[in-house]
């Protein structure tokens, strides 16, 4: 059977209604014709340099080391980049791309709400309107930053379809697109959805191990024994591997969000529990029930409550190049807690299931080895959702 | 071939979109006969899917509402074969890829096929992803349905040169639901169709008065309404098969004298 065009062995593609396909088409050609090009190189780096803050730090946890009793620990510094996460790599990227278009607005989706702040603000940068579609239920988690967003002169339009969670704000901002195309952007926030974004969102994200590689070869003399990231959709998570999916001695771990455990209906464990799909313009694997229907999931971190995962993942978990884990609520909230205490580091809730994972696995390592744990966003936006979880009432 | 060009031989078409269990089994049977002898030329039954992107809150309502109720795709086949007992237009399916991947897909397409049905349409399934559905429906004589939109333009002639069973002509940007007026050239849309098929092609999306039926039926070969009747659905309920029969009727009516 042929396949499409943006595949991952069998996943990915673009199953989306045909109104969109000349826009996808549009996008494509543009980043084929961008992506190699010195001068858009050269003004994203000076964006990403001198906005963003870049290079993030490779930061090595010396007292998380000794109190774990193994590997060596190294974290990503993702939470440094101006506006708190990884996300802004992709934003200036895809904002640079639109404008090269001739787009002059931006519409994004959110889950924590990090995309869609990272989305207003490179909107502000570059004088683009913005719109972000963000869950209801979000919304009300996130409440910091849906002021944020609107501060930085962002609509930001609640979704009450569903489950009022990442993937209604998906479907919905893939409803607006469908409706005005001409001038706007959709503005994707992982390595997802119809290709060509896993593609484009993936290269732009890939300068976290492009960096880290380079910077631990500088500090180490050698590559990492395991690399750590939270999963989503997986954008913080393929951009931490890229550079290493060539290296087969370097494991590359991506940590699921369990919920109250895989073994229960609340979670977002897609590779876990979910099977072989097809939505949102992707094949991958999703949760769904034995009908297809998308299950309702559920995690704490609002950043990895999603249904699917980006296709490339799918693939590397199919060719058994990179494993996915599942970490609970718990083990998540544990990590946050651990981090602020031991390193002085909040890490955003999404990322503390990457840490969970560490916390586990570097005790069982000898000490000459070493983990790279992403750090992709800071934990400010959790702490009064956190301090809920531990039964204390947070108010402003 | 399937019966589905039956539907365009004496007139314009008139073409009715039903969620199935909407909002409950029972019902649909009542209003899918209703429909039928309101005049329609062609029923399209919607199997329910959780996250339905091509459609505007109003569809999206009626999913929700027949989810709710229980149904599943099984069901959906086992009402088809009901109906087919004594409903002679044709009838396609219209619902989202992962129902039918899902679902398996060649086993969607048997018992599809088995329970009488003569097509199929995926609103997110667009030409170049057809190959994992089109040669399982031809291999049980189902007909795979192809949309063309108004930002088609250079596409419309690769889609309408492989399209089989009628043209789904998407009237205007954005997702289904009513609209005040259409604006897309649709004499311009149909034109390049026809320039490359002979099959027919019928207008969708926003389609609710008889005067927007007839016009776009003129313009090409039939209308199709969805939201305008699920709107009855949501207000009339269980009781929707009077409504339904008279707002088809006019609608019917509409589209066959254009």
């Amino acid at each position: 059977m042929s396949q499409s065009r943006g595949r991952f062995g069998i996943h990915g593609g673009q199953y989306i209604p045909e109104t969109l396909m000349n826009a996808v088409i549009e996008l494509e050609d543009a980043y084929n014709k961008y992506k190699d090009d010195p001068q858009f190189n050269a003004e994203l780096t000076e964006l990403l340099n001198n906005y963003a803050g870049r290079p993030s730090r490779l930061y090595y946890a010396e007292k998380m080391t000794k109190d774990l009793g193994g590997a060596k620990i190294y974290l990503k510094r993702e939470d440094l980049n101006h506006t708190g996460a990884h996300k802004i790599n992709n934003c200036l990227g895809q904002a640079l791309l639109a404008k090269k278009m001739g787009k002059t607005r931006l519409i994004a989706e959110t889950g924590a709400g990090q995309h869609g702040v990272a989305t207003a603000t490179v909107a502000a940068l570059m004088g683009m309107e913005c719109v972000v579609f963000m869950g209801k239920v979000d919304c009300e988690r996130q409440a910091l930053n849906v002021y944020k967003m609107k501060l930085l002169g962002a609509d930001v339009v609640p979704v009450t379809t569903g489950t009022g969670t990442l993937k209604d704000a998906v479907s919905q901002a893939m409803r607006e697109w469908t409706s005005r195309i001409e001038d706007t952007h959709y503005c994707l926030g992982s390595c997802m959805g119809p290709h060509p974004f896993p593609t484009i969102v993936r290269d732009f994200q890939a300068v976290i191990s492009k960096e880290s590689r380079a910077q631990i070869l500088e500090k180490e003399g050698r590559l990492p024994d395991a690399v750590i990231a939270c999963v989503g959709g997986g954008s913080n998570a393929i951009g931490s591997f890229y550079h290493y999916i060539g290296d087969r001695d370097v494991r590359l771990v991506g940590c699921e969000a369990a919920g109250r455990g895989i073994d229960t209906k609340d979670t977002a464990a897609t590779i876990n529990t979910g099977r072989l799909g097809i939505f949102h313009g992707m094949k991958s694997y999703f949760c769904q029930n034995e009908y297809g229907q998308i299950a309702p999931v559920y995690s704490i971190s609002a950043g990895l409550d999603y249904p699917g995962i980006g296709p490339e993942h799918a693939y590397l978990h199919d060719i058994g190049r990179a494993e996915y884990v599942a970490i609970t609520d718990e083990e998540a909230v544990g990590a946050f807690e651990y981090l602020s205490r031991m390193e002085g580091i909040i890490p955003a809730i999404e990322s503390a299931h990457a840490l969970a994972y560490a916390m586990k696995i570097a005790p069982t390592m000898s000490k000459d080895q070493i983990i790279i744990v992403t750090v992709s966003g800071r934990g400010d936006k959790d702490c009064a959702a956190i301090a809920r979880y531990r039964g204390q009432d947070l108010r402003d | 071939m399937s019966r589905i060009h039956q539907a365009f031989e004496n007139h314009k078409a008139f073409i009715a979109f039903i969620t199935v269990g909407d909002p409950d089994l029972a019902t649909t049977e009542k209003v899918v006969h209703a429909a039928v002898e309101g005049g329609a030329d062609l029923i399209e039954l919607g199997i329910p899917f959780s996250d339905p992107t091509a459609e505007g809150p109003v569809i999206m309502e009626a999913d929700n509402r027949a989810l709710a109720g229980g149904t599943t795709t099984d069901d959906v086949f086992a009402l088809t074969k009901k109906l087919r007992e004594t409903i002679d237009i044709p009838m396609v399916y219209m619902t989202y890829a992962n129902v039918v991947f899902s679902y398996g897909t060649e086993k969607f397409m048997q018992k599809a096929a088995d329970a009488g049905i003569d097509g199929l349409i995926l609103p997110d399934v667009p030409y170049e992803e057809k190959e994992d559905f089109d040669p399982l429906a031809t291999k049980y004589g189902l007909d795979l349905v192809s949309m063309i939109a108004p930002t088609s333009e250079n596409r419309i002639a690769m889609i309408a040169k492989e399209a089989k069973g009628f043209v789904y002509m998407v009237s205007s940007l954005g997702v289904t639901g009513t609209r005040a007026s259409i604006t897309t050239d649709i004499g311009a849309m149909t034109k390049l169709v026809k320039a490359n098929t002979d099959i027919p092609c019928a207008v969708g999306f926003g389609i609710s008065t008889p005067e927007q039926a007839k016009k776009m039926a003129a313009l090409s070969d039939g209308a199709i309404v969805g939201s305008a009747i699920i709107k009855l659905l949501a207000e009339y309920g269980r009781d929707a098969a009077g409504p339904v029969k008279e707002y088809v009727k006019s609608m019917a009516d509409a589209a066959h004298s254009a």
